[in-house]
């Protein structure tokens, strides 16, 4: 085709990075992805764009700032609000049943049902995505009510609980509202409630950018706790290149709406291929490594 | 005061004495008193970095504004040239000649109505930097061409929603500088920008301290810049200063339980998968 003349080649990637994927079937696809925000001039925010996500796994998404990585996100969910404007593509959804589902054909109720329930989503800003009106416990029971519309109230307050508890929340707190929870907490009970439903992906956007060391490394055992437990995939996007590669299986690389690598954990770490990815890496000084280059050398590098 | 002493180097240091602070917290009708800053001592001397790190609520950012002189100690003191600095009036003007701050969230800390000339402006005619539109105005050139903003007339003239992160907190860097500062307390001054600008503008600090001698206390949970840009490191836990001791030192070789814990806690590419592994002996341990 003569239209693939003029696309850009694909992420670079070693041979590792195929032997990793062996053995795993893929949970969810995206296809030549293309997100444009219509304003004037219109913005390109992903461009053709193509990743698959396998079960189980933890894929991270590093990019700085803009670089469409939480645009890309959103379209899998399905999430794009106007002026954002999925222009080509396709995402398809491989349930555990063995069916296909193909994401960007479901409008109305079947959408409804199936956000959340197969995907689910903890977003950016952990401290403002509670509803500050209403308790905990309204919040968890309103993905019931949505989604089992059947569920008994006693069994949804079981469950409810046995949800929080898994994320390390005392169940007391239930009655709370999250003006009454930390940080931590919140984001906990945000977890809790992409829980819910047992879902087979998880995004998860910057979940643990606003919080503490302390608390990020607590919530993120917790993280991987909870997929040794459900077996979930996760697409963990931040831009703390350290700690995608303490915790992912395979990182994608993103700038300016491509993928630009697309490797294993250890290899973007030992051996990164694009130069975008070494730049990354480079700006974050190593904490106990050697000192290197980063012994306050100036702008220029060198002139001390 | 003549102009002669104006201009006298001084090279005396900022001291923190024994820095309290209690907070009154209120529950339904009783108020008890938490202890935010518990006895903290430490100097800052010119053309020194020390680093102030421990999580959120540890008390870093009421020391810092303890010594902004945005809060009032409940006891304790804070000397600068070993005499002690003022709480109000002309002589806390000149404390704030010598001492500035930067703050962590470059979107609130600039005036979104001004430009980014009038928030230069304002600390050089308060603090008498320069009299007269055209000395004003070369001053500002002049300070935001130390932080790298070019070109300088043109970024003036913009107001905070036509730049970037990076460019606001360069902009907030300048007008620190502005009133001829000696002593600058970063609060988180990179915590909010994104990662590839962050170190390009520690590297300014860095520059802007060889080049005027700045004495800079740097607050952070940020570990690893912690150790690369300054020259000691000071772990506060609970409003204490539980270990202090040169950058290094305090990273390689840390001594308190706590500053492990922060160790611990701070990603680490070498741990690759490592984290993975102890959540699976951790579940295979509570199936037994």
């Amino acid at each position: 085709m003569s239209a693939t003349a003029t696309r850009p080649a694909g992420p670079l990637s070693l041979p590792s990075h195929e032997a990793y994927l062996e053995g795993l079937t893929p949970v969810l696809t995206a296809t030549d992805v293309s997100i444009d925000y219509l304003v004037e001039p219109p913005v390109h925010a992903v461009k053709n764009v193509s990743l698959t996500l396998h079960r189980g796994e933890i894929l991270g998404l590093a990019g700085e700032s803009g670089c469409g990585k939480s645009t890309f996100a959103y379209g899998l969910n399905r999430l794009l609000k106007p002026p954002a404007d999925l222009a080509s593509g396709s995402v398809t959804f491989h349930d555990e049943s063995g069916t296909d589902i193909d994401v960007l054909g479901l409008s109305g109720e079947s959408l409804r049902v199936f956000r959340w329930d197969k995907i689910s989503m903890v977003f950016q800003g952990a401290m403002n995505s509670l509803n500050p009106v209403i308790s905990v416990k309204r919040q968890l029971f309103d993905v019931f009510t949505t989604h089992r519309p059947d569920m008994p109230k006693k069994q949804m307050r079981a469950e409810a609980q046995e949800l929080l508890r898994m994320v390390g929340v005392d169940p007391d707190r239930l009655d709370s509202f999250a003006h009454e929870l930390s940080g931590g907490m919140r984001q906990r009970v945000m977890i809790a409630m992409a829980l819910a439903l047992r879902p087979q992906v998880m995004i998860m956007d910057e979940p643990t950018t606003a919080l503490d060391v302390v608390v990020q490394r607590g919530i993120l055992r917790e993280i991987m706790r909870l997929r040794e437990q459900f077996g979930f995939a996760v697409v963990f996007i931040t831009h703390d290149l350290p700690l995608l590669l303490e915790i992912s299986g395979r990182i994608a690389v993103m700038l300016q709406g491509e993928i630009v690598e697309l490797n294993t954990a250890a290899d973007i770490y030992e051996r990164p291929q694009h130069d975008y990815t070494r730049r990354l890496l480079s700006s974050f000084p190593s904490l106990t490594g050697d000192r290197g280059a980063f012994i306050r050398t100036g702008e220029t590098g060198g002139v001390a | 005061m003549t102009d002669t002493e104006k201009n006298a180097p001084r090279s005396g240091a900022l001291e923190v004495k024994d820095l309290v602070k209690d907070f009154r917290v209120r529950s339904g009708m009783r108020s008890s008193r938490f202890r935010a800053v518990d006895h903290v001592s430490f100097t800052l001397e010119p053309g020194k970095t020390v680093a102030l790190v421990g999580e959120s609520g540890s008390g870093k950012s009421t020391v810092a504004r303890m010594i902004a002189k945005l809060e009032k100690p409940t006891s304790g003191e804070i000397l600068l040239d070993g005499e002690r600095s003022a709480h109000r009036g002309v002589a806390l003007m000149r404390y704030r000649n010598d001492v500035q701050m930067v703050f962590q969230d470059p979107f609130a800390s600039l005036n979104p109505f001004h430009t980014v000339g009038h928030h230069l402006e304002r600390p050089i005619k308060i603090h008498h930097r320069a009299q007269g539109r055209d000395a004003i105005e070369a001053e500002i050139e002049r300070l935001l061409d130390r932080v790298n903003l070019h070109p300088p007339r043109e970024l003036a003239g913009r107001r905070p929603h036509e730049l970037s992160g990076g460019q606001r907190q360069r902009v907030a860097s300048a007008r620190a500088l502005a009133p001829g500062a000696r002593f600058l307390v970063a609060d988180e001054p990179v915590s909010m920008l994104d990662v590839s600008i962050r170190l390009g503008l520690l590297n300014m600090f860095a520059r802007l301290q060889r080049e005027e001698n700045l004495g800079v206390l740097y607050i952070t949970h940020d570990l690893a810049t912690a150790r690369h840009f300054s020259d000691e490191i000071l772990v506060m836990y609970r409003g204490q200063v539980v270990e202090r001791g040169p950058s290094d030192r305090v990273i390689l070789d840390p001594q308190h339980a706590y500053t492990k814990t922060l160790l611990a806690a701070a990603p680490n590419p070498e741990n690759h998968g490592k984290l993975r592994e102890e959540v699976r002996a951790e579940l295979a341990r509570e199936a037994l």
